[in-house]
Order: C-alpha cells, then sequence, then structure tokens
C-alpha cells in the first residue's frame, strides 16, 4: 500500500521509493531497503505496478515504477480499508466516557 | 505460480541483479556527495541495502516452482550418479525394458483379441441373441453359427426390442474357376447388416436390404484388404466381375480399411446377401449369428426378456423336419437370450484367452522379478553410499529431501526402461506372431499401440518403480549419521539385520524363478507330449486331398462313381503307396455321430464312411475279425467296423463280431442295420486331447449321404509337397473342373497346436529369463556380502581358516536361501499349477519330475552364481584386507 501510494504520482525508481517511504514516515518505517526489492516484485507480478528501464536524474540508468488502473483501484480499496480499520481501532481505543 | 515466470526465472534474475547494482551505485553515489570516502560509501550502501543475494534469491524462489525446480535438480543429480557406474545402468535398464516390454507386448495381443471394440459406430450398443444353453447339438452347426435362418427372419419380422437386426454367417468358399480357384472368406449378411452396424462405405456402395433376393446373389462387397491385395485397388464405378461361390458377383462397394467382418482374429474377404434357395431355407442348418442394436436407453435384460417372450412362437414355427418327438420337444423349448456382443465374436478367444492371461501373469512375475534384482542392487549401492548419506544428513539435510533424491535415482531408470518396454514392445508383439504362426496362416488382428496399452505400460512402469525404488530409499534415509558414520568400514562384521531383507527379497526371487521354471518346463514337456503322442495312426507321410467336383455338373447318381474314379487316379499315380476316401478326417476336428442301438444297449457312436484301404492307409490294424474289401458294396450286407471302446460301452465287453447295430434315423441318414465284421483299437477321434470315443467305420460304398466332394487320405513315400504338385498337375490337366485342397496332414496337426506352441515357447524363454535374473540377482547379493565382510574374511583368513572353509561359510548364504526360496516356489507352482491344468496335456500341474527338475536346476544356477563370489573371497590377501581396516 505505501509503495502503491508512493508511486502513484509519477513513476520512481527503487532507490527513490526506498528513501521516500523513509521521508514521509519521518524515519518510523526504518527497513532495509534490500527487502523494498521483492515486494516490488510481488506488486508487479500481481499487475499493480508496471516497470520499465529509464534513466535517473544524476543519469544513471534505472528500473522505473509506475502505478497501473488496476493498481490504482488497488490503492482506493486498500486505503479505504485501512481508514476503517484505523477509525475502529481508534473507536476503541477511545477513553469509553468520553 | 505461473509457468510463464517459471521459465523465465533466470532472465528475471539478471534483471534484478542489474537493478540492485542500480540502487547500490545511486546510494554509493549519494554517499559521497554527504562527504564519505569512497569505501565508505559502497559499504554504508551495502548496510542500507541488506543482503543482496538474500534478496536475489527471495525474489527467484517466488518466481520459480519449488517442488519442480528440486526434482529437476534431483533428477539431474541421479543421472550424473548413474552415468558413473554404466554397468549397473546397463543392467537396470535392459532388464526392466525386457520385464515392462514383454508384459505390454502381451497386453496389446490381450487388447487387440479380447478387450478392443468392434470398428463399428456405437459397439456398446451392440448385442447378440442366442439360445440360451445352446442348441443342444441339434441340426448342422456351423462355426459362430447359433440360429437358422427361418429363426432370423421371425425375429426380424418380430422383435421389438432392438432399433435394429442384424444377421451374418462366415464361411470358407471359392472364388475363380477349375484350376484358379482359391479360397476366400465369405460374409453372408442380411440387408440391414451395414446400415444397423453403421459402417459406411469406403468406395462404392454397400448392401441394403434391395440385395436380399433369390440365389444366387449377383452383388459383392469387398473388404478394403481384399480390395487392395486380390482386386488391386481398381476403381469400383468400371464394374468388377468375379467368378466367386459359383456365380458371376458384381463388386458395388468396399469397405473401410478398420472392418474386418464380425469375427476378431478372422478377416472377411467379400460380404454377400443372404439369398432364397429355390428349394426353400433349411431350419435344420445353424449357421446365422443374430445381433441387434439396443435401443436408446435400452438394456440388455429387458431385450432378453422380450426376446424369451417371442421364443416359443418362434421355435414353434421352425421345428426341423423329420425329427423324433424328443428333439421336437426340446426344440419348442429353445428359449432366446440376449448377450453383450461389443467386443465381436471370436473363437480365437476361447483357444487363447487362458493362455494369454497367463502369460500376461508370468510376464508380470519377470518384471517382479526384475523389479527384485533392482531393489537389491539398489540397497547395495545405498549401503556402499551410507557414509555420503550420514554426512547429508548430519549437514542438515531434510530426510524427505534425500528420500527423494533417491527415489529419483529409481524413477530415472524406471523411465528409461519403461520408454524403452514401450518401443520394444511393439516389435516383441509382433515377433510373437512371426514366431508362433505357422506359415502360410494370419491371424489378422489389429495390434496397435493405443492409449490403452500406453496407460497399461505407464501403470506397470510407475508400479515397478515404487516396487524397487521406495524400500532402498527408505532404509537409507532411516540411517542414523551417527551410526553409519561409525559402522562404515569400521565393524568387522555387519549386523545380520541389514542383510536380512536382502535377503528375504533373494529367496522371494528365487521362489518366483523356481515357479516360471517349473511353469517352463510344464509347458515345453506338454508341447513334446503333443508332438511325440501317438494317436493310434498315422501322420507322417500322409497327404490329405480334399476333391470338390460340384462345378462339374454331375448328376447326383454319379457322385459316388465319380469319386471313386478320382481315387482311383489318385492311387495310379506313381510314389502312392496307399489311398482312400473317408466322410471325416481323423484329428482335424469335426465329428459325425449317430445313436446307435446294440441289441437292447442304447449309446451313441462316432460314423465314418472309408474306403477299404483306409485302415492300411493310416497304419490303423484290425486286431480281430477284417477290415472292408472291395465286396462290400452299395448292395452287399451293411457291414461296420468298430474300436474296442465301442465293445466296452456297446457290447459289454463282449466279442462284437457277429452282432449288429443300428443307427436311429436322422434327416438323410435312415435308420439302417450294420453287422460288425472287425475291431480296431482304441485311437483318437476329432483331436490329440479327450477320450477316444466309441467309434464305428463302415464301407465308403455304403455311404447315404455323397455329395458332390471327398476326401482322401494319401500315404507316400515322396515328400509331401512334391506329391501334392504331382496330384495338382494331374488334375488341372484331367479335371479342370475339380477342385482341389490339399495339405501335409502332419503339418496340419501341428498347425492345430499353435496355443501349445506358443506357450512352450514364451513360457521357455520366460523361464530361462527369470533363472538369469535370479542368477544376476544372486551373484549380486553374495558378492555384496563377500565385499562387507572383508574383514571378517582377512581376520578369519590370518587366523589359520582353510579356503575350503570361507568357500564353504560363502556357499552356506546361497544354501540357506535355497532353503527358503525352493519349499516357498514349490508351494507357489503347486497353487499356480491348478489354472494351468487345462493347457496341460499328458502331464499334470503337480508332476513331481517336473518340480524336482526345476528345483535342481536352480540350485545348480544358485550354486553356480554363488560360487564366484565364494572363490574370491577364499583368494583373499588376510594382510591386504586387513590393512584396508
Amino acid at each position: 500500500m505505501l509503495i502503491l501510494q508512493v508511486v502513484a504520482p509519477g513513476p520512481a525508481h527503487g532507490h527513490s521509493i526506498a528513501y521516500a517511504i523513509e521521508r514521509r514516515s519521518e524515519d518510523v518505517l526504518l527497513v532495509e531497503h534490500g527487502s523494498l526489492y521483492p515486494a516490488l516484485h510481488r506488486l508487479e507480478d500481481r499487475g499493480w505496478i508496471a516497470s520499465f528501464w529509464g534513466t535517473s536524474e544524476n543519469n544513471r540508468k534505472a528500473r522505473y515504477y509506475r502505478l497501473t488502473p488496476a493498481g490504482r483501484k488497488q490503492l482506493h480499496a486498500e486505503t479505504s480499508r485501512w481508514q476503517r480499520v484505523v477509525e475502529a481501532v481508534n473507536r476503541v481505543l477511545r477513553p469509553e466516557n468520553s | 505460480m505461473s509457468w510463464r515466470r517459471f521459465f523465465h526465472r533466470a532472465a528475471w534474475d539478471r534483471e534484478r541483479a542489474r537493478e540492485i547494482d542500480g540502487y547500490l551505485e545511486n546510494e554509493t553515489a549519494d554517499n559521497i556527495a554527504r562527504g564519505m570516502s569512497p569505501a565508505e560509501a559502497a559499504a554504508a550502501a551495502r548496510r542500507k541495502f541488506g543482503n543482496p543475494t538474500l534478496v536475489r534469491e527471495e525474489i527467484y524462489r517466488m518466481n520459480t516452482i519449488g517442488w519442480l525446480e528440486t526434482t529437476w535438480q534431483d533428477l539431474r543429480y541421479a543421472a550424473r550418479v548413474l552415468r558413473l557406474s554404466p554397468g549397473f545402468t546397463t543392467v537396470a535398464i535392459l532388464s526392466l525394458a525386457l520385464g515392462i516390454g514383454a508384459n505390454t507386448g502381451i497386453f496389446q495381443l490381450l487388447d487387440a483379441l479380447l478387450l478392443r471394440s468392434l470398428p463399428v459406430a456405437r459397439p456398446w450398443e451392440l448385442a447378440e441373441v442366442k439360445i440360451a444353453g445352446g442348441n443342444h447339438g441339434m441340426g448342422l452347426n456351423q462355426e459362430y453359427g447359433e440360429l437358422t435362418r427361418p429363426v432370423w427372419e421371425l425375429i426380424r419380422d418380430k422383435q421389438t426390442a432392438f432399433s435394429g437386426t442384424l444377421a451374418w454367417s462366415a464361411n470358407q468358399r471359392y472364388i475363380g474357376r477349375g484350376a484358379e480357384m482359391r479360397h476366400f472368406n465369405e460374409l453372408q449378411v442380411s440387408g440391414d447388416f451395414f446400415r444397423v452396424l453403421g459402417v459406411r462405405p469406403y468406395r462404392g456402395r454397400l448392401l441394403g436390404t434391395a440385395d436380399e433376393g433369390a440365389c444366387p446373389f449377383s452383388v459383392a462387397v469387398a473388404s478394403y484388404p481384399y480390395w487392395q491385395s486380390e482386386l488391386g485397388g481398381r476403381d469400383i464405378s468400371s464394374g468388377i466381375k468375379v467368378y466367386a461361390d459359383n456365380g458371376l458377383v458384381q463388386i458395388v462397394g468396399v469397405t473401410p480399411p478398420d472392418f474386418f467382418g464380425m469375427v476378431v482374429g478372422d478377416r472377411f474377404d467379400l460380404a454377400v446377401p443372404f439369398c432364397q434357395p429355390p428349394d426353400g431355407l433349411r431350419r435344420d442348418v445353424f449357421d446365422v449369428s443374430v445381433m441387434g442394436r439396443l435401443k436408446p436407453g435400452g438394456s440388455i435384460a429387458r431385450a432378453s426378456a422380450a426376446m424369451a417372450a417371442l421364443s416359443p412362437g418362434i421355435f414353434e414355427a421352425t421345428v426341423p423336419p423329420h425329427r423324433d418327438p424328443r428333439s421336437e420337444m426340446m426344440y419348442k423349448h429353445f428359449r432366446l437370450s440376449v448377450y453383450p456382443a461389443s467386443t465381436g465374436v471370436s473363437d480365437a478367444r476361447e483357444t487363447y484367452d487362458k493362455s494369454l492371461w497367463l502369460l500376461l501373469s508370468i510376464t508380470g512375475l519377470v518384471l517382479l522379478i526384475a523389479c527384485a534384482n533392482l531393489a537389491n542392487l539398489m540397497l547395495a549401492r545405498a549401503s556402499a553410499r551410507g557414509r555420503e548419506i550420514a554426512v547429508r544428513l548430519a549437514l542438515g539435510a531434510s530426510r524427505g529431501r534425500l528420500l527423494r533424491q533417491l527415489f529419483a535415482e529409481s524413477t530415472l531408470l524406471a523411465a528409461i526402461g519403461g520408454a524403452l518396454g514401450i518401443a520394444l514392445s511393439h516389435p516383441l508383439c509382433h515377433a510373437l506372431f512371426w514366431a508362433i504362426l505357422p506359415e502360410g496362416q494370419t491371424v489378422d488382428l489389429r495390434v496397435t499401440t493405443d492409449w490403452r496399452v500406453l496407460i497399461y505400460a505407464g501403470a506397470a512402469t510407475v508400479l515397478t518403480c515404487i516396487v524397487f525404488g521406495a524400500l532402498p530409499a527408505l532404509r537409507a534415509s532411516n540411517s542414523s549419521p551417527a551410526a553409519a558414520m561409525k559402522a562404515d568400514g569400521r565393524g568387522v562384521t555387519q549386523g545380520r539385520a541389514r542383510f536380512s531383507l536382502q535377503r528375504a527379497m533373494m529367496a522371494a526371487q528365487i521362489s518366483i524363478s523356481l515357479l516360471l521354471l517349473v511353469a517352463a518346463l510344464l509347458f515345453v514337456r506338454s508341447f513334446r507330449n503333443l508332438l511325440t503322442f501317438n494317436p493310434g495312426m498315422r501322420e507322417s507321410g500322409i497327404v490329405n486331398a480334399f476333391l470338390g467336383y460340384w462345378q462339374s455338373n454331375l448328376p447326383q447318381d454319379r457322385w459316388m462313381p465319380f469319386a471313386r474314379e478320382l481315387l482311383a487316379e489318385v492311387q495310379s499315380t506313381p510314389g502312392v503307396l496307399s489311398a482312400a476316401t473317408t466322410t471325416r478326417v481323423l484329428l482335424t476336428g469335426g465329428s459325425w455321430e449317430h445313436g446307435v442301438r446294440v441289441g437292447a444297449t442304447e449309446g451313441h457312436s462316432k460314423f465314418t464312411w472309408v474306403s477299404p484301404d483306409f485302415f492300411t492307409t493310416m497304419a490303423i490294424p484290425v486286431i480281430r475279425g477284417r477290415g472292408f474289401r472291395d465286396t462290400d458294396t452299395a448292395d452287399s450286407q451293411r457291414v461296420a467296423v468298430v474300436n474296442e471302446m465301442f465293445m466296452r460301452q456297446l457290447t459289454g465287453g463282449a466279442d462284437p463280431i457277429g452282432q449288429t447295430l443300428r443307427t436311429i434315423q436322422e434327416p438323410g441318414y435312415p435308420s439302417t442295420v450294420y453287422q460288425i465284421v472287425g475291431v480296431i483299437p482304441d485311437t483318437q477321434y476329432n483331436g490329440l486331447r479327450g477320450e477316444t470315443p466309441p467309434m464305428a467305420f463302415a464301407p465308403f460304398a455304403q455311404f447315404p449321404a455323397q455329395g458332390p466332394w471327398v476326401d482322401v487320405m494319401i500315404h507316400s513315400n515322396l515328400p509331401p509337397e512334391t506329391l501334392i504338385a504331382t496330384l495338382k498337375r494331374k488334375l488341372a490337366r484331367d479335371h479342370p473342373d475339380v477342385i482341389a485342397d490339399m495339405s501335409d496332414f502332419q503339418k496340419s496337426l501341428r498347425d492345430g497346436m499353435l496355443a501349445e506352441r506358443m506357450m512352450a515357447t514364451l513360457a521357455a524363454f520366460f523361464g530361462v529369463l527369470a533363472a538369469l535374473l535370479a542368477m544376476v540377482g544372486l551373484y549380486g547379493v553374495i558378492s555384496y556380502m563377500v565385499e562387507r565382510r572383508r574383514n571378517e574374511i582377512g581376520i578369519r583368513l590370518a587366523l589359520g581358516a582353510e579356503r575350503g572353509q570361507v568357500v564353504a561359510m560363502v556357499m552356506r548364504e546361497a544354501v540357506k536361501l535355497l532353503l527358503i526360496g525352493l519349499p516357498v516356489g514349490t508351494a507357489l507352482a503347486l497353487l499356480a499349477g491348478r489354472s494351468a491344468g487345462s493347457l496341460l496335456f499328458g502331464l499334470k500341474p503337480y508332476d513331481p519330475v517336473t518340480l524336482a527338475g526345476a528345483a535342481l536346476l536352480l540350485s545348480l544356477i544358485a550354486c553356480a552364481a554363488s560360487l564366484l563370489p565364494a572363490r574370491r573371497a577364499s583368494q583373499l590377501d588376510p594382510m591386504a584386507a586387513l590393512r584396508d581396516e
């Protein structure tokens, strides 16, 4: 879901995706960047993202990922589900008397 | 899991590797930009990323199909291991291929003969209408003839159980004229035959109801092979006319190549329509087989009930003439019943059915022995590799994984063996035909490798693989690593338990080999008995000539004199020692019987009318009274010669000479009183098998039912082929209209032993194969044991054991195996023998000589096989053996 969100605005390559996640979560979600790649592979396999070789900002060959229409739908579905879960959890955590 | 990804997994891996490199480069560049040194930057990038190999592996695993990948690995590994021991691999694959090939070959035969459906539309709907329990020998019976034509016509007109009915009869007739005359297989069919079967013409048209009419018929349909070979595949529309079965007929069509008629193992040449003879259909000739196509949703049981309900009316209306009241009553009480007929009919089935099933079990046992052999060898190899397996286990290989790897080896062996076996089975099957069929005789069976055969072969292969692969694999993977590492090569003597499985398997192998050897010996001896059996008459140097003169247009009162003229001509041919006519050729099937009364005793006796020289020609001695003379003519006193069985059964053992016998009348054979003038010893009657029935002979001149043909038995000292050629030439010159069909009597008898010959040949082959396999197996096991006990033997020798003692010690192993295997095998042979009893001639399945012979043979083989390793053990250099420690 996070990856999908990151590539939603436009194509991005692995390195930038990793940093984007780190940045956006304000370093709460810190992972080995390597573990990102199997995830990318899986997403691509499900047809939610597509990839192509391109040139990065500093003129290096890099593999770019972008969201597919199916991925967009998936992102939408997952986000709304996540919202519901979060709201539900919040409701439970809220003190009873308030 | 997707196949596309599976096949692209290597390409994907390269992609990912590049991508990861890209990441590392990027990160390193960024780090340098942040002010790190290049080395530091690269290290930091690696830290940030994690383990690239692990990442790649994770992605690879996602792409691949786990079990397939490892299976492939296992197979490649197995192939490498097998390549390392080419000797073992060759023996294993060959024995498997032979076993599976033989099995599949026999199964192919079985399939073609017994299991295949007729090549017609919806064969499962076909059912045959027969008299329940048969017709009790009433009237004249033809092969595959179940009902008479009048009965068929009533069934056709009255039945409602079938959507269509058909009738057919198969005959051997003559095509061409005079000397050009040849046999052809005629299929007489009802008008609806082809329509009901749903056979479509290959060329021209097939027969229809409009073709049925008054005799003689004028149209015929050729079978595809006949059209190809005899008619040269000529265009039908140009109007091919042939002289067949006494009339000119036009070929109007050709049946499709796969349609061979209704008899499996036989084929028709020309199909002709039923025709109505001018003097009407006979009610006492059972010559047609009637079949019907069940209505959709109809069942055999319902059709049977319907036919049974129709029976009284049908049989009431078709009683054969001139029957005694008792036969008439019996006839009227016949009931029609319906039987499945999807696979057609075949006499060959009865002949070969049992033999083929027996052969299938024999080849199955051979395969089992081959499996046991392989299992033993694999076991030996597995224990030799004990240390390797122990190391793998110790390094953390899972037992399942190890099991799979060992199993891969047997799978590979079985697969190669199976594939070779399937390839072998077809030529094997044809070689079988070729080896057992006498020249000139064709059994036209469509033997093809179809899915059924392939499934069978596949099943055999898989089963084989499981049998010989599972045990050793399980055994090996169950070993505890520590124990295996310690024991290997270190222990002085291998534990008894390690050998127990191999011993048991070897003993089983010996017992099965014994069983097969017994079978082989039994069938070979039975065949020998048959070959050397004395039927009580001369077999060699006899030519049987069937002479037909129905095309000579002789009046009926000339038939008998003309037969005598022909006989005289044969007798005057140079080289002919003696010749005689007979109404029945003995030993070649067929039989003629009359009810007889001698005094107050009533019974049945075979009847044959022969000319005076018959007993001399056939070398049958007349032991009392006299034979026939030229003075026994149509006008003189009716006389008969009987055999001893006749005497025992009908005259109470008293001297029959001078007594009279009266035959009970039958159509064409009025009740006649014969005076018994001579006695001959008991001879076989219609075949080599079976009890001698009471037999009576009467002078040919007094035969009441002479037709325009005669059978002549000729004794000569010329080779039969020469005599046949001479006689044919002479007849073609003097009597071009006479059909001559001649054969070497002994050869026809031999040809009649086809089933026995097949059994003897094949059983012997498989018996020898089994013995060979057992020998190889025993040699292997004993060698292996000796190898494992090297240390022990070395010590024994060092301590002063005699070499002879060592040999004895090893041989004791073999003897122990024999002592277990032989009694078990004997018991098995006795059990199995019961099913083979009816196939044996002149000996019982529990024939003690055979059993003892087989056991002795096997013991010899076993001792020979173990002597070699035993000698090798005794020649062991004790120092070398101990130093190897």
